[in-house]
């Protein structure tokens, strides 16, 4: 079973607890009304589908209830980091670097 | 090739079968192809035996980067059926299990085609609604389907507890009898066989690592393991790493990718007639002619490569397998592996052209491709040939996703395919 690091309540816990919510920073467009079909595919449809560290949100469902991302790798299924919703994406050569030692 | 017949087999037996030739040589990339498809599961190399044998297309290489049929082709559950809902499914369907009754003449090979009927279980008033919903929407498509009372069930599959204090009681359900299962791998190699035969390159363990186009924008060829090798056109089916290989070719796909779980069970014998799918629970179940009972889960709730699956899924699907069919709660379990599916957001197929001319993409199976092998493998070929969508495969393009046409069968369907 995964355990999953929550960043507001503080506790690694089991993915049950978890609902996935799909791939992180995708900002809302600012101004609907002006989007392109084109534009409108990509936000709603078109994902990075990354084999390898992706940025993701996930739910504290069953807890705090609240959203945050996360950084895991979907080879081996393991996270790398979890932070709070809003704050900026953590630099992946970082990580890396800090999950090699 | 020598011909699997009657004669032929009690020659064989005779001399020890040394004589069978190879089913398909091991063969090496030449420098150019017409057509290069990508991915030797049971799609990519049933679209290559099309092309060959009716559209007369046989400069063409299959290439994978592992084995032929090691991918999803050979980690489903086996279950062929038809009865969906909306029109552009009901017809790609059907026309794949109209193509299924006698594939194994077709190849003369045998894939084990079996008409057991498909049973899908309804355990709520919603269920009912739905299923039958389904059925009506079937019949007007032409697609076999109707509806079973619970005892109907019980005589139909008689280890259904159709109980009515059991944990998820019986409603109803919804049979399609010309539904089944066939035999997975030989559905590949069979495929491979006749294409082989009709002089496709079959090229195993060269793994394409992209594609390349040429300054106006139209494909070049691929990259690959072994080199880069020239094709006039380009057909990507690689499941899983579909939106990977086209990412190469600049075309972003509206997938994602997750492990689908199976298990089997001891061997056992014959006491389960049907396939059984009860998509309320997510239990999925029939007995292979090994005598394993072959059990479906569900996907992953997230992205995922591992080819393993989440262990809470697999814990699931054995607790609704043991309140539908009590009878098996003291089975033990062999194996069980995942698959990678991918997944797009109307969760019907992309088959077709893409905005890069001369490259066609078979993708978005998601966790319902084995059904529809022969007949995704069929249109596919004819879309390759011909440059231009088959009727059945038009509604699939990549486009809907701009449009706004999908063909939802995800809330139709429940999560299994």
């Amino acid at each position: 079973m995964i355990q999953i690091h929550c960043p507001y309540c503080g506790e690694t816990l089991p993915e049950l607890e978890f609902a996935y919510a799909g791939e992180a920073h995708i900002d809302r467009p600012e101004s609907p009304s002006a989007q392109t079909d084109e534009e409108w595919a990509e936000f709603l449809f078109m994902r990075q589908n990354v084999k390898g560290p992706h940025f993701e949100r996930w739910r504290h469902l069953h807890g705090c209830g609240r959203f945050f991302n996360a950084v895991r790798n979907t080879i081996t299924d393991r996270f790398y980091i979890t932070y709070k919703a809003g704050e900026p994406r953590p630099d992946l050569a970082t990580l890396l670097e800090e999950d090699n030692k | 090739m020598t011909r699997f017949n009657a004669l032929n087999l009690v020659k064989n037996a005779l001399t020890g079968h040394k004589n069978w030739t190879e089913q398909w040589p091991e063969s090496q990339p030449k420098a150019e192809y017409d057509v290069v498809i990508v991915g030797a599961g049971g799609h990519g190399l049933g679209a290559a035996y099309y092309l060959a044998k009716e559209h007369g297309i046989t400069n063409v290489a299959v290439i994978d980067k592992g084995w032929l049929g090691g991918g999803n082709t050979g980690r489903n559950t086996t279950i062929i059926r038809s009865n969906y809902l909306y029109d552009e499914s009901a017809r790609m369907f059907d026309h794949s299990v109209d193509l299924w009754q006698n594939l194994s003449q077709e190849l003369n090979y045998n894939v084990m085609y079996s008409n057991r009927g498909v049973l899908m279980l309804a355990h709520t008033v919603h269920d009912v609604q739905s299923f039958k919903r389904h059925v009506h929407a079937n019949r007007l498509n032409g697609v076999d389907n109707r509806w079973l009372t619970p005892e109907e069930c019980k005589e139909f599959c008689p280890p259904v507890n159709i109980a009515p204090d059991a944990r998820y009681p019986v409603m109803g359900g919804a049979l399609q009898e010309r539904a089944g299962t066939a035999r997975h791998d030989a559905v590949a190699w069979g495929y491979a066989r006749g294409a082989a035969e009709r002089g496709v390159d079959i090229i195993q363990n060269c793994a394409v690592t992209a594609i390349r186009r040429h300054p106006d924008g139209s494909v070049a060829g691929v990259e690959t393991d072994k080199g880069f090798i020239k094709a006039k056109k380009v057909a990507v089916s690689a499941s899983g790493h579909n939106s990977m290989v086209m990412e190469t070719a600049g075309v972003r796909l509206p997938l994602e990718s997750m492990p689908l779980q199976a298990l089997v069970s001891e061997p056992i014998k014959p006491i389960f007639p049907c396939v059984v799918m009860s998509n309320a629970v997510h239990a999925y179940c029939s007995q292979s002619d090994k005598g394993e009972l072959v059990i479906g889960s569900g996907t992953d709730q997230y992205v995922s490569y591992s080819q393993r699956g989440g262990l809470p899924l697999i814990e699931h699907t054995i607790a609704a397998i043991s309140e539908v069919f009590p009878i098996f709660n003291r089975m033990r379990m062999l194996r069980k592996w995942g698959g990678i599916t991918d997944n797009t957001p109307d969760r019907s197929p992309i088959v077709g052209k893409t905005p890069v001319q001369n490259l066609y993409v078979n993708c978005g199976w998601g966790t319902g491709g084995f059904k529809a092998t022969p007949g995704a493998a069929h249109t596919l070929a004819w879309t390759v040939a011909k440059d231009e969508p088959h009727p059945i495969n038009a509604p699939f393009t990549l486009d809907r996703f701009r449009t706004g046409r999908l063909i939802d069968e995800a809330a139709a369907a429940a999560v299994a395919h």
